[in-house]
């Protein structure tokens, strides 16, 4: 092997080596040609800037290729099986990211006069009419711009229609293997957290469930299936007791993908569930968004939704902004103008192109995929709780006990092979949790290749070869990352009296 | 497959589900359908939406047409960006991470503070993450919004304090850009919140402001929601402002209806620790190399849960990657002329609509979008128009229609995009239908 070689630009065959854009930096260079501004009169006023900004500049050509260098340092779902547990890295088709393109949607402007988007409207209320089908619910509120924000608009409106029938109450219960996000919205709508044990199941326990369940409880949210990877059997018995007190259930839907097609949400006894746009429903992930987070609402809870939402009426559509316009009671609204509209093209797409069959194939074939690597890999690493799994599946770090690797070592391992690792030390329930989704987007033949892997890892561990774990990833650009550096003393930008890119 | 894992059937998988919930058979939505057929019935919707680039277009508001360069849009579909995720496996991620740090390092810049977040969802929700973290650093519950400010971003602002025990005390609409804010700071004050340019277009030096709220153990929020604006207007951090939140959408994304978007949020560091959102921080590999992983986590809502600094999670990692591309083509000389260039578009637009009868222009300073006075209710104006296929800008009633004082105003915004000829058929347009 010559991956010792030291090279003399740094650079290695295809990996560049690249500089900060700060540092490349050619006083008055621009890659944007624009006419001279015409000679008027200014109408600033006094607050002008003064000196410059300290924006470098460059060329075209190195712009293009400055970015593609650091696209070359990405892992990717278009590269790679991306099991990231709870995340559903699923492949994206091209075809979204065409018709979100149209001049028709990506021209238009969010204030224009009614009668000139309707078109748009029609777009918002289709993609509606497909959530609220697909998940038996009555309605939905399209505006929240990622599952958080959805886990907080469903929280407000359920606050909203307690405060409208006298009792906003003081508590939300969250399973303990819940998302950090639940209890973070819970806590930005006012309400204390309180968090739920899991059974030996890897459930909800419904006896403490049920003990912590009194007349202060706004709402149980519940994860379905949950951060386990597992179908909450007693879902229907947790909302029958919720409701019993008057408390609502909010359903995390970041999992969807395991049930479309197959269950409805509203079935279930669900009051309220977002969707994650980006998960489920194929639009990119972005390296870290957008996404969008629409929230499907019961009958109940519908006139409560957050502003702005479209209506149907006569041959056209309406878009209601104002609560004076409407007959509901919104409590308010969530975002800037009229929601992810660009991520509703793209979802919207993904439902067409799959339909009704395609859908439920999907979710088929995710929980397929998921239930193959837990009935493959459990002879070898530690199951906490026994299968079938829904759409992904959960280990511990047991079968590591007494080898010197950790969960993070053996993800470190998985890289160097060319894998994106899965999920780690989430949810919190296990001790060193490591989860995997594959969903539908892989085939057997990956999902052998990466089972025979992990197999392989998991053997090597036990052997006690501690060294190559401690040592990955050795094959990638950068070896291990100093985190504790990076908190310590932080530097989050860079400064001309930084030291510059090492030569 | 299925007799690897020893079921008989998917079904069999699905067996924790209660019985009576599982559907047997497909729902009643339609079949899959090729690429075809999935164009052709979302460009039917697209084809029923008049779009700026086909009429002339003066409309703005937070929301504005600007041209994208060919490289940026080709950028972000590269699927190394596209679809990868949070950067959390920093050895296979240092694309992302690079580019968040130097995105980082503009928005810090242009905005003349210390340090910037990697994004979060839009302006509106900066706008309101920026009230909440001002309210946390001063332990005081009032936030003063200002009459300059988006009224959306005043709604999400309302929405999201009411649930905090927070109180926003709402100043009327202030299209003349006169107000007095500094009578309105009590010792409960966390912070004034104020728009520049405002909202109405005024553009303001507000360092006699943040002196005043310092004074007064409060904080400055300001927000932009004309990025541009800031190649030519004097910086928040040169006003003193301690809290930037502002919408990013102008560089490199396009209208898209209102979203997505990317929300620009910028602190003092010493208010770093109560910052919501992700960082991306330098530091240094085993071998010595330099690298970046995200960093101070600890704010965040997977490790503090309950007491984190905000619950965001997915922000808008695409949206700020086109918008550091965009401003690395621009660079400083590019930024700067495009600013000037979309002011003079402005200046020649608001001249050529000042004289028109009936028509008043009542800003006495603006950037890119000023408030015009019709002879008429603007939201009629502006619907005669749309008939004759001109979309000729926002009227102020859309967004506050209760106050019946504002019926006639119209905001109108000019931009690099703007065509001579355009400008020609709206003062004729104009002239028609008042
Ligand atoms: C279970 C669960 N809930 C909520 C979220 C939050 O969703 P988002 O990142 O879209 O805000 C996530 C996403 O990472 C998740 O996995």
């Amino acid at each position: 092997m010559a991956d010792d070689l030291q090279t003399i630009t740094g650079h290695r065959g295809l990996v560049m080596e690249e500089p900060l854009i700060f540092e490349q930096d050619a006083p008055g260079r621009t890659a944007v040609d624009l006419p001279e501004p015409p000679d008027v009169a200014d109408r600033l006023g006094s607050a002008v800037r003064e000196g410059p900004i300290g924006l470098p500049g460059l060329s075209e050509p190195q712009v293009i290729r400055h970015y593609l260098r650091l696209s070359q340092k990405n892992f990717s779902i278009d590269a790679g099986m991306y099991p990231l547990g709870s995340c559903t890295m699923k492949h994206n088709p091209r075809i979204n990211e065409k018709l979100a393109r149209l001049p028709g949607l990506a021209g238009i402007h969010p204030l224009q006069p009614q009668s000139t988007v309707q078109g748009a409207f029609e777009l918002m209320a289709v993609t509606a009419e497909w959530l609220t089908t697909l998940t038996g619910m009555a309605g939905v509120a399209m505006s929240p711009a990622a599952g958080a924000h959805g886990e907080l608009t469903g929280l407000m409106t359920i606050r909203a229609a307690l405060e409208a029938a006298g009792n906003a109450r003081k508590r939300v219960l969250v399973p303990e293997s819940a998302h950090g996000t639940n209890p973070a919205s819970a806590h930005m709508c006012g309400y204390s957290v309180e968090s739920i044990p899991a059974d030996e199941r890897g459930r909800v326990d419904l006896a403490a469930f049920k003990e912590n369940l009194t007349d202060d409880v706004a709402a149980i949210m519940i994860t379905n299936p949950n951060t386990c990877g597992l179908f909450e059997n007693e879902i229907i018995q947790i909302a029958e007791a919720a409701h019993a007190v008057g408390a609502y259930v909010y359903c995390d839907g970041a999992n969807f993908n395991a049930i479309v097609g197959r269950v409805r949400p509203g079935d279930l006894g669900i009051d309220c569930m977002h969707l994650n746009l980006h998960k489920t429903f194929s639009t990119p992930h972005g390296g870290g968004g957008p996404g969008a987070g629409p929230v499907v609402l019961s009958e109940a809870l519908m006139p409560f939704a957050p502003l702005p939402y479209v209506i149907r009426e006569g041959e056209g559509f309406r878009l209601v902004e104002h609560a004076e316009d409407g007959d509901g009671a919104p409590y308010g609204r969530m975002k800037g103008f009229h929601g992810q509209f660009g991520v509703f093209v793209r979802a919207l797409a993904y439902m067409m192109s799959m339909g009704a069959d395609g859908l439920r194939q999907a979710s088929s074939d995710a929980v397929l995929n998921a239930n193959y690597l837990l009935a493959r890999l459990s002879d070898l690493l530690t199951l906490p709780f026994p299968g079938p799994c829904m759409h992904e599946v959960l280990f511990d770090d047991h079968f590591l006990h007494g080898t010197g690797v950790t969960t993070l070592d053996f993800a470190k391992a998985m890289i160097d092979e060319g894998f994106h690792p899965m999920t780690m030390y989430f949810p919190l329930v296990v001790h060193g949790a490591l989860l995997m989704e594959p969903t539908e987007t892989e085939s057997k033949e990956t999902l052998d290749q990466f089972i025979m892997t992990i197999r392989s890892l998991a053997e090597r561990a036990r052997d006690g070869e501690v060294d190559h774990f401690k040592q990955a990833p050795r094959l990638t650009p950068w070896r291990r990352l100093d985190e504790t550096t990076a908190a310590r003393s932080p530097v989050l930008r860079w400064r001309p009296d930084l030291p510059q890119a090492a030569e | 497959m299925l007799a690897a894992i020893g079921a008989d059937s998917i079904e069999e998988l699905f067996k924790d589900v209660p019985a009576a919930a599982l559907l047997d058979e497909a729902m009643a939505l339609p079949p899959h359908a090729g690429e075809l057929e999935v164009e052709r019935a979302i460009s039917v919707m697209a084809d029923k939406n008049l779009h700026a680039g086909a009429v002339p277009f003066f409309l703005g508001a937070g929301n504005y047409r600007h041209h994208i360069p060919a490289s940026a849009d080709h950028l972000i579909q590269r699927g190394e960006f596209l679809t990868a995720y949070t950067p959390y496996q920093p050895e296979v991620s240092q694309g992302t991470l690079q580019a968040v740090f130097e995105f980082q390092t503009q928005v810090a810049l242009i905005t003349d503070m210390e340090v910037a977040n990697a994004s979060l969802y839009d302006g509106a929700t900066a706008c309101s993450e920026g009230a909440m973290m001002a309210c946390r650093v001063t332990r005081r519950s009032k936030v003063i919004l200002s009459g300059s400010v988006h009224p959306h971003y005043g709604e999400v602002t309302r929405t999201n304090a009411q649930f905090m025990d927070l109180q926003v005390e709402t100043l009327p609409a202030d299209p003349f850009g006169s107000e007095d804010l500094a009578g309105h700071l009590d010792e409960n004050t966390a912070c004034v919140v104020v728009q520049n340019p405002g909202f109405f277009g005024q553009i303001r030096d507000y360092t006699e402001l943040a002196q005043a709220c310092h004074d007064a153990g409060a904080l400055l929020v300001m927000v932009v929601n004309e990025v541009v604006s800031l190649g030519l207007v004097k910086a928040p951090g040169a006003m003193g402002a301690d809290i930037v939140a502002a919408e990013g959408q102008s560089l490199g994304n396009p209208l898209t209806f209102g979203g997505p978007h990317v929300g620009l949020f910028a602190v003092r560091e010493r208010l770093l620790r109560q910052m919501p959102g992700r960082l991306a921080g330098e530091t240094v590999d085993e071998d010595g190399k330099r690298g970046w992983v995200l960093t101070l986590s600890t704010r965040e809502q997977h490790i503090r849960r309950e007491k984190a600094t905000s619950n965001i999670c997915t922000n808008s990692g695409l949206c700020a990657l086109a918008f550091t591309i965009h401003l690395t083509l621009l660079g400083e000389a590019g930024f700067t002329r495009l600013a000037k260039l979309n002011h003079a578009k402005a200046v020649q637009l608001a001249d050529r609509l000042d004289v028109l009868e009936g028509v008043e222009v009542i800003n006495d300073t603006f950037f890119n979008e000023f408030t015009l006075r019709l002879a008429k209710p603007a939201a009629a104006v502006v619907e005669a128009l749309a008939e004759r296929n001109i979309l000729a800008g926002v009227p102020v009633s859309r967004l506050l229609p209760s106050d019946g004082t504002l019926d006639n105003l119209l905001l109108v915004a000019a931009t690099e995009t703007t065509k001579d000829a355009d400008v020609d058929t709206l003062c004729t347009g104009l002239a028609e239908v008042l």
